[in-house]
């Protein structure tokens, strides 16, 4: 498939003013796409999005892209539907291709534990109005062929839960479509701009200290992944965010061999194949906190030890590249969306290995938060007092690998 | 792969070693005096630095003995390592 052309320049490169309504702090696919949903659904235009380097150079770039809904809780389910139906319709409203491909999610199951936890989520998702369904080996073999089904294998496929209107998505333009509709709607999008400290009067943050100046504000919408704990810890909130280097890589270029996204929780690995033709795979974490956007070469290995024995066919295949950012992880596997002890300090973050998915969603019920000043529905879940009162949303079933 | 020096076995790959997070943090002494905040926090909470960082690692597939180590979070070069103690 071709690409299309893109114009020199998507969006404006302005000198920050010395005051906004609100501040977003990091422009990645988050940070933008909240700008966007401030100026579509509630005419808020006097907005920055300040990003530290250049815009979507963070997770938004570095992810495998892929987006699906059926996660277990009714609480994440509601968001990450919100968020696929917003996909649905995301070229049209930014009219800017984003060569957004419902190819469907395997999910496969290996152990008895696997089949009942899948058939449990599918039902769940089926309440829910979320597409799904329970596949055996055979039906799996039907819609991918190249997986090994075989019982020659250690952890043989048991069977998969089945999501057809899962997909990917290119990444980069779709940052650069929501960023191009923000700058026309006369957001500012300020790039070499790092936020390095706050200046507090009481409960408020009256200004951030960037390396461009100080720069007053009306609210801040914290949207910098990896990094929102480093950003709070300069106001002592504390947050139960733990940042981890996340890995994933490519192979070179094929011929369309992999009609859909697979992934395995158990013998972990998932694998698409993108538009040009490599093959994209990853996994879980690598364990240790991190911020040196690189990992170790062992996780990589067992990545790869994993995809070859679900897809004999790949065994030849070259590693291209690899590469890691920095996810910020909750102990529930859920975001942190909400209120902080500052009134007028709002927080988008803890998405970790699974937030491009959410990008058009969170925007949205993130700009509504911050527009109303009380968390939107969706997001309401989500806030961070939920370590306290214990109404965790346990989502490491669906997420672990499964990004 | 980087090396990790275990106090007790000497430099050993770092696969051999598993991750045990933020070091030192001591059991409530008090624990039925604590609220859902205060154990929230002890439970839930850790630093996340974006620097030196003071961790529990175990020595899993060698001596099975836990560590102290103190780390950079952003390079993952390891400044020291000594024996987990109860005064760390
Ligand atoms: C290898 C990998 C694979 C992934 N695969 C998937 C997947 O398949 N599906 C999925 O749904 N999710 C996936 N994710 C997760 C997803 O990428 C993230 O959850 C999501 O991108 C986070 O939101 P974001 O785009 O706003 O983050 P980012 O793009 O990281 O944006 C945060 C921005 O904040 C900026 N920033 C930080 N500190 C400051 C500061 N002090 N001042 C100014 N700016 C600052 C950063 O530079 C960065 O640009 C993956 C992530 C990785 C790393
Ligand atoms: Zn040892």
């Amino acid at each position: 498939m071709s690409t299309p052309e893109h114009p020199d320049f998507l969006w404006r490169t302005p000198e920050p003013k010395r005051h906004y309504d609100v501040v977003i702090v990091g422009g990645g696919g988050h940070g933008l796409a909240t700008a966007h949903y401030l100026a579509r659904n509630h005419g808020i235009t006097n907005v920055a999005v300040l990003e530290r380097g250049w815009l979507a150079g963070g997770n938004m770039a570095r992810n495998t892209t892929l987006i699906r809904s059926n996660y277990l809780w009714d609480e994440s389910a509601a968001i990450y539907e919100h968020s696929l139906k917003l996909w649905e319709g995301l070229e049209e409203d930014l009219d800017y291709p984003i060569l957004f491909s419902q190819r469907g999610v395997l999910n496969l199951a290996h152990t008895e534990q696997d089949v009942r936890d899948s058939v449990r989520r599918v039902e769940a998702n089926r309440l829910n109005g979320i597409d799904a369904e329970w596949l055996g080996p055979d039906e799996v073999a039907k819609i991918c062929p190249i997986v090994n089904v075989s019982d020659g294998i250690r952890y043989p496929v048991q069977g998969a839960t089945y999501q057809p209107r899962a997909g990917i998505a290119k990444h980069d333009y779709v940052a650069w479509g929501f960023a191009r509709r923000a700058d026309e709607a006369g957001i500012d999008i300020i790039q070499n701009c790092e936020v390095t400290d706050f200046v507090v009067d009481g409960d408020r943050v009256t200004s951030v200290r960037t390396s461009r100046g100080d720069i007053a504000c009306g609210t801040v919408a914290l949207c910098a992944a990896g990094h929102t704990s480093v950003l709070l810890d300069r106001l002592g909130v504390r947050t139960p965010l733990q940042s981890h280097p996340l890995q994933a890589l490519v192979s070179e270029l094929l011929e369309p061999v992999h009609p859909t996204i697979v992934m395995s929780n158990a013998v972990h690995v998932y694998v698409s194949q993108a538009h040009k033709g490599e093959l994209v795979m990853g996994a879980g974490v690598d364990g240790y906190n991190g911020y040196g956007r690189r990992g170790a070469f062992h996780v990589i290995e067992r990545q790869m030890a994993a995809a070859v024995e679900l897809f004999p066919v790949f065994a030849r295949a070259h590693l291209l590249r690899s590469w890691a950012g920095i996810v910020d992880v909750t102990p529930d596997a859920s975001p942190v969306v909400g209120h902080t002890p500052y009134e007028n300090v709002l927080v988008n973050a803890g998405w970790g290995t699974g937030g491009f998915k959410a990008t058009p969603g969170i925007g949205w019920a993130f700009a509504d938060t911050v527009a109303h000043g009380r968390p939107h529905p969706l997001v309401a879940p989500f806030a961070l007092d939920r370590f306290v009162t214990g109404a965790l949303v346990d989502e490491h079933g669906a997420a672990g690998v499964a990004h | 792969m980087q090396l990790i020096t275990c106090p007790w076995c000497g430099p050993r790959e770092e696969t051999e070693f598993r991750y045990g997070g933020q070091a030192d943090l001591a059991y409530p002494a008090d624990p039925s005096a604590l609220d859902d905040e205060q154990w929230a926090r002890f439970v839930f909470f850790r630093d996340n630095p974006e620097g030196a960082f003071a961790e529990r690692w175990c020595h899993d597939a060698g001596c099975r003995r836990w560590l102290r180590a103190v780390r950079d979070t952003r390079t993952y070069v390891f400044a020291e390592t000594r024996p987990y103690g109860r005064t760390a």
